[in-house]
Formats: C-alpha cells, sequence, structure tokens
C-alpha cells in the first residue's frame, strides 16, 4: 500500500513539485540564513581568532572586542605580575584608513603587537616572514588585503608593495590567513610601537593585554587572579560552545568569563542583526507551513473519493494514516534535501569568495530536518483528520 | 474465497431502520427493511431517488451502521462486530464497484486491481500476478499497464469488476454500475456480472436505475419511502414487471 502511496503522490506532479518546492524554499531560507548569520557572528570576533592568546584583559566595562577603551602603558606591567600569567604582552587594536598608491582609501583593522615576543602575531602565514615585521615601516596585510588594498580592481598586493597609514608609509612584508572583519576591513598588523605612530595620539592608547597562563594555571583560574589583582577585566578565549550561548540566554545575558561569547552576546543584544535573520527564517518556516499544508490538505481533498474506496474496500484508518504519513515525510526529504544541496552551493560560493559570511554549525541541518518533518507531519495530519472522519460510505454518494 | 459460513443467502437484513440527524431535522430513511440476497443471484435493487437504496447498500456493505434491526452477512451479524472486525471482514468477502469507477488516476489498471489485495496484505508481486489473471477475466488483459484515463467507459468499468473480483468475494456489491455507459457497454458489463455469478456461490446485488438492464436480474426488489415494496424472481418466463421500468414516476 505504501508504493501505491507514493504512486499517489508522484502521479500528480503539480502538486507534487508544489510541495518540494515548498519545502525546498523552506529548508534554503531556514539553513542558509541561519549559517549566512552564524557567519557574521563569527566575523564579531575575528580579532580574538586572529590574535590568538589565551587571555584578554581590557578595561573593565568592556563586553566586547570590537569596542576597547584603552588603559594604562603600565596595565602591561600590573597584568605581568600577577602570579598565575606566564607572559604578557600589550595589543592595539583600531580602525584606521589606509591610502593605496592610486589616492584611494580604504578601512583597515589595526593591529600593533609586541615586537619583542610578537605574541599576538597571525597564526599562519602564507608569504613573507613573520620576523620581517620587526623591519622599518613594515606591515603584514591578511589574504582579503591582498585585494582590497590593491591599487586597482582585479590587481593584487604582494610582498614589498607599499601604501600609506596616515601619511606615513607602510611596507607589505607579509601575507597572512585570517578571518575575515565585521567591519569588513582587512587586517594590517604591525608592531605596538608603530602602530601608536600611525594613529593619532590620546592620552592612552593601550586598548588590550594579552596574556598566557603559568604553566599547570587554568586560563579561568588566571583570568579570575587578574581581575582581583588588578581589577581589570580578564577574559579567556576559547572557542565557544554551543551550551554557552544557551546558558546566556536562559541566564538573561549575565556576565561571562568567555570573551567570544561575550562579544557574540553583545551583539546579540545591542544590534538588528538576530531580528532581521530571525525574520527571514521565520519567513521561511512559515512559507513550509503555508505551501505544505495547504497543497497536501488539496492533495487529500482530491484524493478523497479514492480514500474513501479504499476505505470502502477495507483499508483502515491505520492505512489510510500511514499512506498519507509516508506521502508527506516523502516531499519533506526530498524537498529537504534538495534544499540542503542548494545551501551547500551558495557555501561553496561565499566560502570561496569569503563573503557573505558563512558558517552552518553541525546542529543546524538535523534542527532544519527537524523542522521540515514537523512541517510535514502538521501537513499529514489535516489529512489524517479528514480522513479519519471519512465514512466509508461516502463513496456511494454520487 | 469461500464465505464463512455457506447459507443460500449470502446477505439478509431484517427490520433495519436507519434515520439520520436529530430532533426536528430527524430523517427516517430506511424503515424495517427486510431483503434477502441469495447466492448465484443479480438481486436489483430499484426505485426512485431519495428512497434508501444507497443507504441500504452501506448497511449491507457494512460501511454504515444500521439504527435497528439484524444484518447478516454469510451468516455473521454485523452489528455484533467491533468496527475493525467489519472492516477485515469487508476486506475479505464483499468487491464494491461504483458508480463512477473510482479508479485511482494515478495507478496503472494492474495497480487499481491489486488494491484489495494489498489491502489484505497480500505480497505485492503475487498481488499484481492476480491482478492480471483478473483483467484479463474481464477482457481487458492488454490494457494492464493503462491508466484509467486512457480507457473507455466501459473499459474503466471493467477495470473495476476485475478489481471487485480479484480477491473472489462471496458478495458483490454495485451501485449504478451501468449508469456511466452506453447500452452496448451496459450490456457487456452485465453479462460479465452474469458470467461470474451464474452457478457459484457468489451474489451480486446491484442499485440501479437503468431498466435496460433489468433482464440480467435473478430477483428485482423495488423500494420506495424506506421500504421494500415488492420482490420479483425473474427468469425467462417472468420478465421484470413493465410498471418498475418506469421506476422513477413512482
Amino acid at each position: 500500500m505504501l508504493r501505491l502511496a507514493l504512486k499517489m503522490l508522484f502521479g500528480d506532479t503539480a502538486k507534487y513539485l508544489m510541495l518540494v518546492a515548498g519545502l525546498t524554499v523552506a529548508t534554503f531560507l531556514m539553513a542558509q540564513q541561519t549559517a549566512v548569520f552564524c557567519g557574521l557572528m563569527n566575523w564579531t570576533k575575528a580579532t580574538l581568532r586572529n590574535v590568538p592568546a589565551p587571555i584578554w584583559v581590557v578595561e573593565e566595562k568592556v563586553e566586547q572586542v570590537n569596542e576597547t577603551n584603552p588603559l594604562l602603558d603600565t596595565d602591561v606591567a600590573r597584568v605581568r605580575s600577577v602570579g598565575s600569567v606566564s607572559w604578557a604582552a600589550p595589543i592595539y587594536t583600531g580602525i584606521q584608513r589606509v591610502r593605496l598608491e592610486n589616492g584611494s582609501f580604504k578601512v583597515i583593522q589595526l593591529i600593533g603587537i609586541d615586537a619583542n615576543t610578537l605574541a599576538g602575531a597571525p597564526a599562519r602565514m602564507l608569504k613573507g616572514n613573520l620576523a620581517d615585521l620587526r623591519l622599518p615601516h613594515s606591515v603584514i596585510i591578511d589574504d582579503l588585503g591582498v585585494q582590497r588594498l590593491a591599487k586597482k580592481r582585479g590587481s593584487k598586493v604582494s610582498v614589498n608593495d607599499v601604501f600609506e597609514i596616515n601619511d606615513q608609509e607602510a611596507r607589505v612584508v607579509g601575507i597572512a590567513d585570517a578571518m575575515n572583519s565585521f567591519t569588513g576591513g582587512p587586517y594590517v598588523w604591525t608592531t605596538y610601537e608603530r602602530a601608536l605612530q600611525y594613529v593619532p595620539p590620546q592620552r592612552k592608547m593601550l586598548q588590550a593585554v594579552i596574556c598566557s597562563p603559568r604553566k599547570g594555571v587554568s586560563a579561568e583560574q588566571a583570568a579570575a587572579d587578574i581581575h582581583r589583582e588588578t581589577g581589570l577585566k580578564a577574559y579567556v578565549n576559547r572557542e565557544a560552545v554551543f551550551e554557552e550561548f544557551l546558558e546566556q540566554v536562559r541566564g538573561g545575558g549575565k556576565p561571562t568569563i568567555n570573551f567570544n561569547v561575550s562579544t557574540v552576546w553583545w551583539y546579540i543584544r545591542n544590534t538588528g542583526i538576530p531580528v532581521s535573520f530571525g525574520t527571514t527564517v521565520i519567513i521561511g518556516l512559515l512559507v513550509g507551513i503555508a505551501v505544505s499544508c495547504q497543497t497536501f490538505y488539496s492533495f487529500v481533498l482530491e484524493n478523497m473519493r479514492h480514500l474513501g474506496a479504499l476505505k470502502a474496500m477495507g483499508a483502515t484508518n491505520g492505512t489510510l494514516c500511514l499512506m498519507l504519513l509516508v506521502q508527506a515525510f516523502t516531499v519533506g526529504v526530498i524537498g529537504y534535501g534538495i534544499g540542503l544541496l542548494g545551501t551547500a552551493l551558495f557555501a561553496f560560493g561565499a566560502l570561496e569568495r569569503e563573503q557573505p559570511p558563512f558558517y552552518l554549525p553541525a546542529f543546524v541541518p538535523y534542527v532544519v530536518l527537524a523542522v521540515v518533518l514537523s512541517i510535514c507531519f502538521l501537513s499529514a495530519l489535516l489529512g489524517i483528520w479528514r480522513v479519519s472522519r471519512l465514512e466509508p460510505a461516502v463513496v456511494f454518494r454520487s | 474465497m469461500t464465505p464463512p459460513s455457506p447459507t443460500h443467502a449470502a446477505a439478509r437484513v431484517s427490520g433495519v431502520s436507519k434515520s439520520f440527524g436529530d430532533g426536528d431535522s430527524k430523517l427516517r430513511v430506511l424503515k424495517g427493511i427486510d431483503l434477502e440476497v441469495r447466492q448465484g443471484d443479480i438481486t436489483m435493487l430499484v426505485g426512485p431517488s431519495g428512497c434508501g437504496k444507497t443507504t441500504l447498500i452501506s448497511i449491507i456493505a457494512g460501511t454504515l451502521a444500521a439504527d435497528e434491526g439484524q444484518v447478516e452477512v454469510f451468516g455473521k451479524d454485523l452489528r455484533k462486530m467491533t468496527q475493525r472486525e467489519v472492516t477485515q471482514f469487508r476486506a475479505r468477502h464483499i468487491g464494491f464497484i461504483f458508480q463512477s469507477f473510482n479508479l485511482i488516476p494515478t495507478l496503472t489498471c494492474v495497480e487499481n486491481v491489486s488494491v484489495p489485495l494489498l489491502i489484505q496484505g497480500v505480497p505485492h508481486k503475487r498481488a499484481e500476478k492476480r491482478a492480471v489473471e483478473a483483467l484479463a477475466q474481464v477482457g481487458m488483459g492488454d490494457f494492464i499497464k493503462r491508466r484509467p484515463a486512457f480507457l473507455s467507459g466501459g473499459q474503466q468499468q471493467r477495470v473495476a469488476i476485475a478489481r471487485a473480483l480479484v480477491h473472489e468475494p462471496g458478495l458483490i456489491i454495485c451501485d449504478e454500475p451501468t449508469a456511466a455507459l452506453d447500452a452496448k457497454n451496459g450490456h457487456v458489463v452485465m453479462d460479465l456480472f452474469e458470467r461470474v455469478v451464474r452457478g457459484t456461490e457468489r451474489a451480486v446485488l446491484i442499485v440501479t436505475h437503468d431498466n435496460r438492464i433489468f433482464h440480467h436480474a435473478s430477483r428485482i426488489a423495488g423500494m420506495d419511502d424506506g421500504r421494500i415494496i415488492e420482490v420479483h424472481d425473474i427468469d425467462a418466463e417472468h420478465p421484470p414487471p413493465e410498471h418498475l421500468k418506469q421506476v422513477e414516476r413512482l
């Protein structure tokens, strides 16, 4: 009977395609928009990925890495003096403008790192030598900067090319692999001292101190020690796990020690980004529900005469319900598959061009599958309700 | 298939009443019906529209429950069975032919005919093999892979007959089987019925307005206003009464 159910479904080509199309669009919108949202949220904490350090020490009121309040230069020494800290180095981070050789300006994310230890340097160099950062006027740019900081569209920056930051020469000595920044500007690394020369002077210039715990001490413990002894805010810098965000939701945004979580949560609370993406995801869900339920119900209604005949011939309610469920879940799985394939194709393009941001957490496809199957179940339920109330005697009424 | 308890009567109803609605809008459709459908007979139920024919065959088929009276099919009292037992009984012992054929348009003839067997849980291949045989029996052996939309009305009704016969039921219930057919195809269909019934323990109960086919009947029961008003045994010497042919004017 289930084979016949599928033949009945595939035989009604128009409705079958409509159902699959509705569920494909729903799947694509839910998966793709969630992935772009997660990718965008990843970009908000790109500085933490690109400046790898176990602990970030910032001014006490700082909640996210892209908006830091300056510290006193002496705070580096204060952090170093904490017993559980192995090393500490100053960091400058801020948005600056670059003047290219052709006279145009581009926004960059400038990172100044300690020249002695090079703590906070990019983790992976694509070209050039990290140690060359100590040479005069030298900078390292990321792979996005290779295109963005080029003299003209289509050309690429190479090692030894030159541009200006605040009228001061910056010579490219290396190209690094890095995650794109939230602002869209490429990352440019230089030494801390040179960064202070590039940017307009202020009374306090130190943006953060990065440090590492002593051997045998956890980052969390060291961060707690730093906070207790210096009064500064010390965050650990480790990859956020989903449960940490769930905790934020449950706790109403209570302070967290993970700078990644704190940064992402700040954007969730203070920007319209989640509402914007959430609206699209909900639209995807509603499109799926509306198209699927309406079309499947109409499919059931059109087949009511035949379902009544099957019932008269001895098919039980259970058999008919199973047939409807198989039909609904079949279009669900096919629509989901095509929708996810569309998302994958989008992902290939996005990852190749490194934008728009795209990050699909492993659990998302499972959640989307569960949602799509729930939509199918809801659609089938309407039909089941009608079929279970259908009197087999109805087939004798013309 | 052998009926569960062979009796001369395939179906027997006595004192059957049925009403629809409640209170002031309550409509009494059947008023103490007594009728016997005999094995080996083609019994026709005739009468004007709204006289209760369809309700009566629905009750005999077990697709509708009677309010009062006794409904026995092959010696089993349907009113004493649970809904599930009635459904199973119907699947095994009753074949249906509907006025508008009710063939599923997206299935081929052989798939349509195999449906009653699949409902009983017969494996797909065996069901299709028997469906092919049933289609050959009604002269549709060359059309097994066709879909109903590509068949004439007469051919579709023959497929529906094959579907009603494939699981070898003891009782075949037909609702206006020739209403959608021209005279020639109507007779082809009735000849088929005669072929599958005569000399067997099978019974056919037909609701019809089509007086062109009355001479195919073994018995004709006339209904009016929820009652059986007359029953005639038909044979070569006793043709259908002329007044029954004016049935719509009753």
